[in-house]
């Protein structure tokens, strides 16, 4: 008897993954009803949303097809901070089951809420996510994403749970005991931040414990954009799989799109989020295809709806049909923001390129830190790269020659000269295992 | 005859020396012979102590990035041709000089001379032929 590509995914996965394959047709039926009943909600509890739709004559009944969608409002970073805490709330608090924050890095925080039934959901999507990365009951799944007001540990930590597996919620920080426990518990998947990873795989070498060797298979990485020479460098130096996951506080927190086995492309979430690709300059819609900010919608947010939300992340929504037999959309990994990007000198840098610079020569990445200054009107930029105990050596010329090749592969990269320094290891701050990459000290 | 020697990755900042110096005196280390070479942004402190093997831990332990490398020491007269006897003797034999420092000794008319080289097991065998003394690292560490 023959299987079809659509039954043997399905059953490959978890039952919460079912929605994953719905029928196009259907999807596209259910996201119209459910982008109707979230705008509904929202102008009858938003008052910012009630108000912007008002200057453009628009109601509820506007949205007809899910076209309609570009005539909506969008909705940006600011006004989470402008309303702070609780202007953007559409449920009451009695009803509201849980509060995160994140930390802004300029002003005021921004709150997010959930509702039992945000918090369902937000849990199921990410029982899809894990269960496309192939785990599944049994897994032993080390969380290692901040616990707390940040979204990362307690997201990845409801799903790894409802999927079955056995969670070992370590949070951030002290690398020496996550690898301990890893060890000696026979961990099977790891969830962090892939710099943290990396700095994981860095600590098991100097403490002799060999990654390769454990049972470790599988790593879900996110929370900060990373590029497939990490990804190469991490799955040599561990033999895992690693999976990017993608997900922002004000949608949800992570769940909102992963990669499956097929890596190519991250599967939107897209029953519960639709996405958008606008060109980030004027707003226009984009076609699937082109490169542009991702927009998304919530679709069955209950205390938070969030109606067009600009993620500042540049990608693009990837045409076609993924072989895994999914019908969800899939984006292309997210490489930088829009809003990380520096000009320096007239020049339009990502520190995504400084990433790829540093990969090329040390095969690793160190811990790094962008510094721009001014000096008489001229920008500099400097890149500060710790030195690791790999990289470290006892000659003057040894060290001196990788710094060359640091500067060369640098200015080749950027197209603009830089100045390298090497500092100390472990002199860089680091903030909720995401680095702090770029220090502007310029001031005009 | 090798000796264990310690190198640190330090930046050319004021009080960047002070830190790792603390740390060995705390833990009770004597730093029995040290050098630093630096370039205008960074240096690199390498130094031979009484205890390598519980420095480079405590200096690890609060983060430096610590290399260990084996090292040779000669002693020599202190007088004028000292060095020029020693390099004399390997003049010719291909075996090169990674680098070298030198300190007096406090024990008399003598200097040590620390040398790092690309392969000290010829390093060894050529300098012992040529009849100059190795200092084994008990001699070196003891007081």
């Amino acid at each position: 008897m023959m299987r079809s590509v659509l039954e043997s995914s399905v059953a490959d996965c978890h039952p919460a993954s079912a929605p994953d394959y719905t029928p196009v047709a259907q999807l596209r039926d259910l996201q119209l009803q459910r982008l109707q009943a979230v705008v509904a909600r929202a102008w009858h509890q938003v008052a910012l949303f009630r108000s912007r739709m008002d200057e453009r004559g628009l109601t509820p009944q506007s949205v007809r097809s899910l076209e309609d969608i570009g005539k909506l409002p969008f909705t940006v970073k600011s006004d989470l901070r402008d309303t702070y805490p609780f202007g953007l709330f559409a449920s009451p608090m009695k009803d509201v089951v849980r509060l995160h924050v994140s930390s802004g890095t300029t002003g005021k925080p921004i709150v997010v809420a959930y509702t039992k039934e945000d918090v369902d959901v937000w849990t199921s999507v990410v029982v899809r996510c894990m269960a496309g990365c192939g785990l599944h009951h049994g897994d032993i799944v080390q969380i290692a994403y901040g616990y707390g007001l940040f979204t990362g540990g307690l997201g990845a930590h409801y799903g790894a749970e409802a999927l079955g597996a056995t969670v070992v919620p370590t949070s951030g920080g002290n690398a020496d005991r996550q690898i301990m426990l890893m060890k000696d518990f026979g961990v099977t998947a790891i969830c962090c931040t892939p710099t943290y990873f990396l700095h994981l795989i860095d600590r098991a070498a100097e403490l002799g414990v060999e990654l390769k060797s454990l049972p470790l298979r599988a790593g879900v990485f996110g929370a900060e954009p990373w590029t497939d020479s990490m990804r190469r460098h991490i799955e040599s130096m561990s033999s895992i799989e690693a999976f990017d996951i993608y997900g922002l506080s004000e949608i949800i927190g992570p769940g909102v799109g992963c990669e499956c086995r097929r890596h190519q492309g991250l599967h939107i979430f897209e029953d519960h989020f639709y996405p958008e690709i606008v060109d980030p300059t004027t707003g226009e819609p984009l076609p699937d295809g082109s490169e542009g900010e991702l927009v998304l919608t919530t679709l069955s947010k209950q205390a938070m709806p969030m109606v067009r939300y600009r993620t500042r992340d540049i990608t693009r929504i990837l045409p076609g049909r993924c072989e895994c037999g999914r019908t969800l959309r899939r984006i292309d990994r997210i490489g930088r923001r829009s809003d990380d990007m520096l000009i320096i000198r007239g020049v339009n840098v990502f520190p995504s390129q400084v990433e790829t610079a540093l990969l090329q020569i040390e095969g690793t990445l160190p811990h790094y830190q962008i510094v721009l200054t001014r000096h008489q009107g001229l920008d500099e930029m400097e890149v500060q790269v710790e030195v690791t105990p790999r990289m470290f050596t006892d000659k003057i010329e040894a060290l001196q020659g990788l710094h060359d090749r640091l500067q060369e592969a640098l200015d080749h990269v950027l197209g603009i000269r830089v100045q390298v320094a090497l500092v100390e290891a472990n002199t860089i701050e680091r903030s909720q295992g995401k680095a702090r990459r770029v220090i502007d000290r310029r001031t005009l | 005859m090798k000796i264990h020697q310690i190198s640190l990755f330090v930046e050319n900042k004021p009080g960047h020396i002070a830190a790792p110096a603390r740390l060995l005196a705390e833990e009770g280390i004597d730093i029995r012979a040290l050098y630093l070479a630096d370039t205008q942004q960074y240096g690199i402190l390498r130094m031979i102590v009484s205890d390598w093997e519980k420095a480079a831990r405590t200096l690890e332990a609060h983060g430096f990035v610590v290399k260990v490398t084996e090292v040779l020491a000669v002693l020599v007269i202190d007088r004028p041709g000292g060095l020029a006897d020693v390099l004399g003797a390997l003049d010719g034999t291909g075996i090169n000089i990674e680098y070298m420092y030198a300190f007096s000794d406090v024990r008399g008319d003598q200097a040590i001379l620390i040398f790092r080289f690309a392969d000290p097991d010829a390093a060894i065998a050529r300098l012992q032929a040529a009849g100059i003394s190795l200092l084994p690292s008990e001699e070196l560490l003891k007081k």
